[in-house]
């Protein structure tokens, strides 16, 4: 029960993040279109891509002799940057096909369903 | 001073994120999201490279290195670049899958290297037990674990969206499937669980000393080989099981499923970023694993299907005493090509039922030339688009709209329903079930209560098909079978080439 309690002492300001982002997450697409939810999904794709900011460090911070830590921190920091850039020129890839097109007036309805 | 600054770039980034999700999902400000989005990864991702300090020994350090990881960022880079500007658009949901594993196995292998770095360095082991310089403690464990656990299943899960989708890999199912996935997760989750509440050691030897930790309060410096067998076991199993969630699953399920296990690597990168107590990579993985979860849910609600039935998969099953049930069904009539120009010709409103047929046969360009030489005619055509047409939703808007159909032009359901009775023909283009009336008749259907396009109010349906065959959902269509009905086989495009040639002559 006390270690409950220090977690939750120690670690509050992640946990207010954690939650605050829940809701923000749900909040920010709760309105999309469902002509943009495959970009939606593929540029969300990217954003997780963040993930490789971990295997920066994680990579940075092998020691030169720790053969295993460093192959799979390449493999790690490689991944990870196909993940961003990939997804992001997906994208705007399949953003660019939205352009110079007339848009609607009136935003288009939000999926009901 | 330089940590502080990278503070500022992660809030730069965490708010770029939220900023670029949110004009993300709206359709004049989409693309400008998308490059915020980026702009705030780039700036995330290089102040990490110069600014990130670590401690060692109370000296602060700058990241090792740094020509590996540079050689790293630019391969990816290069390659990253090339595939997503070379895939095709038909193709892109396979790719969107693809990078989403790409990412589930950075977060996968930054756990592995994170539980390297902590036995590497450790002293020696003496008797099974192994004496950690740095401390574990259980809310790192979970978090290592979490991160192992969820980047594997996305991983493994990804590819073999992947492969499905390309065709590689067929659908897997036999008899019990449910029952072993469920074991397995049973199995997965007890190992983690046997992992994470470490037996605590109670002895260890130093230099030949046994130094007693009668209490277990030490426990976060010592660690027995076997957690460390138990740990890369549950990597193995965590890929398996991956592998086994996704290989039932079919076809049309495979949007939701794509779109879930995008949410899991979104969860995958939180964990890393509880790791490092990294506010970039929490927010940004939290804001993907919450949109990426709604996302699913909104699309298992346009299929009237609920999650947990997705993903155990109750669809194989039913599938075939549906389609052995109405297997004495009435006989089809087909139409010859001009007849079909002729009809489409004459008529005074065209409505165009798009469906995964049309992506395979690449004939977005032609179905817009048709559109354009109909209307040249008099004739009214618009698009109906069910949320679910195609492997993803919104995958025929994108088709068309890089055809340049208008934007306008593309009916969602609800309204495309409300205009099928004024429609003197519907032309389905490769879609199926989105169209099947069992989903609104008949109670015994695998499908039955999806919403769909109710094309039968229209005056006539014509359907192109490359052949009788059931669609995805393996069941039958009675709709092929209705008076109004006439049917048009052949690939999509190569039909829609020859409606053209014979409108241009009529």
């Amino acid at each position: 029960m006390q270690s409950i309690l220090d977690f939750f002492s120690l670690h509050i300001e992640i946990i207010y993040i954690v939650i605050l982002s829940i809701f923000l997450g749900i909040e920010v697409i709760g309105r999309v279109p469902s002509v943009l939810h495959t970009p939606l999904m593929s540029g969300a794709n990217a954003i997780h891509g963040v993930v490789v900011i971990g295997a920066i460090i994680v990579m940075g911070e092998a020691q030169p002799g720790n053969y295993i830590a460093l192959v799979l921190g390449f493999l790690a920091v490689l991944l990870g940057t196909l993940n961003v850039v990939g997804g992001f020129v997906v994208t705007d890839r399949m953003l660019e096909m939205f352009k110079n097109k007339k848009k609607p007036q009136k935003p288009a309805t939000p999926d009901a369903a | 001073m330089g940590i502080h600054i990278l503070s500022i770039c992660y809030l730069i980034a965490s708010v770029t994120f939220i900023l670029g999700l949110k004009m993300l999902s709206r359709p004049d400000s989409a693309r400008k999201g998308n490059l915020v989005a980026a702009a705030g990864m780039a700036v995330g991702i290089f102040g990490t490279i110069f600014l990130y300090e670590q401690e060692i020994d109370g000296e602060k350090h700058h990241l090792r290195n740094l020509v590996l990881i540079f050689s790293a960022l630019t391969i990816g880079t290069i390659l990253g670049f090339i595939s997503a500007k070379k895939i095709k658009m038909t193709a892109m949901p396979e790719m969107v899958s693809l990078f989403n594993g790409m990412g589930g196995a950075c977060a996968m292998l930054i756990s592995v290297i994170e539980f390297n770095h902590y036995l590497f360095t450790a002293m020696p082991a003496v008797g099974g037990v192994i004496f950690l310089t740095q401390e574990l403690t259980t809310v790192s464990m979970i978090a290592i674990v979490a991160g192992l656990v969820i980047g594997s299943i996305s991983f493994a899960g990804s590819i073999i969206a992947w492969g499905k989708l390309r065709g590689v890999i067929k659908d897997v199912s036999f008899k019990g499937q449910r029952n072993l996935n469920m074991f397995l997760l049973f199995v997965l989750i007890s190992a983690v669980v046997l992992l994470v509440v470490k037996t605590p050691v109670t002895s260890g030897e130093i230099g030949g000393y046994t130094l007693p930790f009668t209490d277990g309060s030490n426990s976060a410096w010592a660690i027995s080989s076997f957690h460390i067998y138990l740990f890369f076991g549950i990597l193995a199993l965590a890929l398996v099981y991956g592998v086994m969630f996704v290989f039932p699953i079919g076809g049309a399920d495979m949007p939701v499923v794509i779109s879930l296990l995008n949410s899991f690597t979104g969860v995958a990168a939180a964990c890393a970023g509880f790791m490092y107590n990294n506010q970039a990579m929490l927010t940004g993985g939290i804001l993907v694993g919450a949109a990426g979860t709604l996302l699913t849910i909104l699309m298992c609600k346009a299929m009237n299907r609920s999650l947990l039935n997705v993903i155990i998969g109750t669809w194989g099953g039913n599938a075939g005493a549906a389609a052995a049930g109405s297997s004495e069904q009435g006989h089809y009539k087909e139409i010859t090509l001009s007849d079909a120009a002729m009809v489409m010709s004459y008529a005074n409103k065209v409505m165009i039922v798009p469906g995964y047929g049309l992506a395979v046969a690449q004939a977005q360009h032609t179905c817009h030339e048709l559109e354009k030489i109909l209307e040249e005619k008099g004739v009214e055509v618009k698009y109906a688009i069910h949320p679910v047409a195609g492997r993803m939703p919104g995958h025929m808007n994108v088709l068309l709209a890089e055809a340049d159909v208008n934007y306008e032009k593309l009916l969602e359901m609800e309204d495309a329903n409300d205009e099928f009775k004024t429609c003197d023909v519907v032309l389905i283009l490769g879609a199926n079930d989105v169209v099947n009336p069992a989903a609104k008749k008949d109670p015994a259907s695998p499908i039955y209560g999806m919403p769909i396009l109710e094309v039968e109010l229209a005056k006539t349906v014509i359907v192109n098909k490359r052949s009788m065959k059931p669609g995805y959902a393996g069941i039958e269509n009675d709709l092929f079978f209705q008076p109004k009905t006439s049917m048009l086989f052949g690939d999509a495009k190569k039909v829609l080439q020859d409606i053209i040639a014979e409108i241009k002559s009529v």
